[in-house]
């Protein structure tokens, strides 16, 4: 299934979607996939600072353990705790109620240089 | 890759396949959870078909098992089943397997990881032994599911009256249409249910039947479950699973699998002194070192093959499969800690790395047991 148009990639399958003055991040129904059900979600920092290449937290799923990765540069200003007592949402909806963080980024159009969904798709 | 005779049947039903020691095998159908359930509430269909069969006959066949195999096994009974291991000359665990006796022959069982060299194995001590014994490998003749679930043996009395009536670890023989099955009381999710060895070429028409699946598929019994379903089931159950917790520096004492030894068995009528009998018995006498153990932890995560467990900061053991467990609802792992830290009611802890732990106890196994 082709990855959503709106909204741009890391190859390690987080997306990054622009709402207002704010950048979304999530994880791919690709990455959903690998992953299998999700079982336990943890945020780095519910605030502050963070840099594109940063951890934001740790994910895990009935197969792994892996990190989440945050694209840009910015602050964290909101994150999902939703997720944290029911982690199966990713699975049900990894594209919107599946949103982890929301970061106000030091520069808006850092966002635009990560993976279009056309070239996320081709690496994954 | 090799495929079983159930490759398409997995497909049409949505598989997510994986390599599992050269097969092309179903790791899940969708969520892994559910596929868990499915087995501990009603039924699933297991595609064990990976796993290596050798029909083994000849005129020293009983005996070159004996030779081999840690259990005796010379008091068996036609159509009867029993778990065994393999052991090296040092004790350490080969693989571990199901022996079947049919009247005019034997059907090992054994891990698809180590099937090769179990072959090569029974070949070389019948050599070494000058034992006439012919081994004849038919995993790929021959295809092999599990259905396991409380809902199963109800579902396969519209098939056979017979089945349901089989004791554990017996088997039966039934014949459908041109088909020859053998159905024994086996398996590997701590569920009641059965295994069935097949041939491979009307395999798929014969699930068909045996399943009767329904085109409504929430009137269905039995849904298809993957590896990983496999996996937590049998790590509820605490069955050891090779590569975890068994290698071959691992021995059958440590893994606390003393049922399947029998340490005297030169001694038992017509016995021999199994392949590792004699280290066994001096790594009894010095005293077992580590043990494997049942750990039930607090919080939501999953600890993992090879982690450190500790007390008090020092290390005293490793994780060998854990799991969150989808039927209990908190995560548990097995593990081989030193015997001094194994009384049940240990605290202890995992470490997860990035220096985070995960705070747990030692409890008794299984973790689950069927009600």
């Amino acid at each position: 299934m082709a990855s959503k148009t709106d909204r741009t990639y890391l190859e390690s399958h987080e997306w990054h979607k622009v709402e207002g003055d704010l950048v979304v991040i999530g994880i791919s129904q690709h990455a959903v996939d690998e992953l299998s059900d999700i079982t336990f979600i943890e945020y780095a920092k519910e605030s502050g600072s963070i840099s594109a290449g940063d951890t934001f937290g740790e994910i895990e799923s009935v197969k792994a353990t892996s990190e989440l990765y945050c694209g840009i540069d910015g602050e964290v200003v909101e994150v999902n705790n939703e997720l944290v007592d029911s982690p199966q949402t990713v699975n049900d909806d990894p594209w919107d109620a599946g949103w982890m963080i929301k970061v106000k980024p030091s520069n808006p159009d850092q966002v635009k240089s990560l993976l279009s969904a056309e070239d996320y798709d081709a690496k994954s | 890759m090799q495929r079983t005779a159930f490759y398409k049947f997995h497909a049409d039903r949505g598989a997510k396949f994986v390599d599992f020691a050269g097969w092309e095998m179903p790791i899940s159908f969708g969520s892994v959870i559910d596929e868990h359930n499915q087995v501990r509430e009603k039924g699933g269909l297991f595609d064990v078909s990976h796993m290596g069969r050798f029909k083994l006959t000849g005129r020293h066949v009983r005996r070159l098992l004996e030779r081999v195999l840690t259990r005796y096994i010379t008091d068996m009974a036609d159509k009867s089943c029993r778990y065994a291991l393999i052991c090296n000359e040092q004790g350490g665990v080969m693989d571990d397997v199901i022996l079947y006796k049919f009247p005019s022959h034997y059907m090992l069982v054994v891990n698809a990881s180590n099937r090769e060299k179990i072959f090569n194995h029974l070949h070389q001590v019948a050599k070494d032994e000058n034992m006439i014994a012919k081994i004849e490998d038919q995993t790929e003749s021959t295809a092999m599911v599990a259905l396991q679930g409380p809902k199963v043996m109800e579902k396969i009395g519209e098939f056979s009256r017979e089945v349901p009536t089989l004791k554990r670890y017996t088997f039966c023989e039934k014949n459908l249409l041109i088909l020859k099955m053998t159905i024994s009381r086996t398996g590997y999710t701590g569920e009641d249910g059965v295994e069935v060895i097949m041939g491979s070429m009307m395999a798929e028409k014969a699930i068909k039947l045996l399943v009767k699946e329904s085109p409504n598929a929430e009137e269905n019994v039995m849904g298809s479950v993957g590896l990983a379903a496999r996996d937590t089931l049998r790590l509820e159950a605490a069955m050891p699973l090779y590569g975890h917790e068994l290698s071959e520096t691992i021995d059958p004492l440590s893994a606390g699998l003393q049922f399947a030894v029998n340490l005297n068995k030169d001694e038992m009528d017509r016995g021999e002194t199994f392949i590792g009998q004699d280290a066994l018995k001096t790594i009894l006498a010095d005293g077992i070192k580590q043990k494997r153990v049942g750990i039930k932890f607090d919080g939501k995560r999953t600890p993992r093959q090879d982690m450190a467990v500790t007390v008090d900061g020092n290390k005293v053991g490793f994780v060998t499969s854990g799991c969150l467990s989808p039927t209990l609802g908190y995560p548990i792992a097995m593990a081989y800690v030193d015997v001094a830290q194994s009384e049940i009611g240990t605290k202890l802890a995992v470490d997860l790395g990035n220096g985070k732990h995960i705070d747990g106890e030692v409890v008794a196994l299984p973790f689950y047991k069927k009600s």
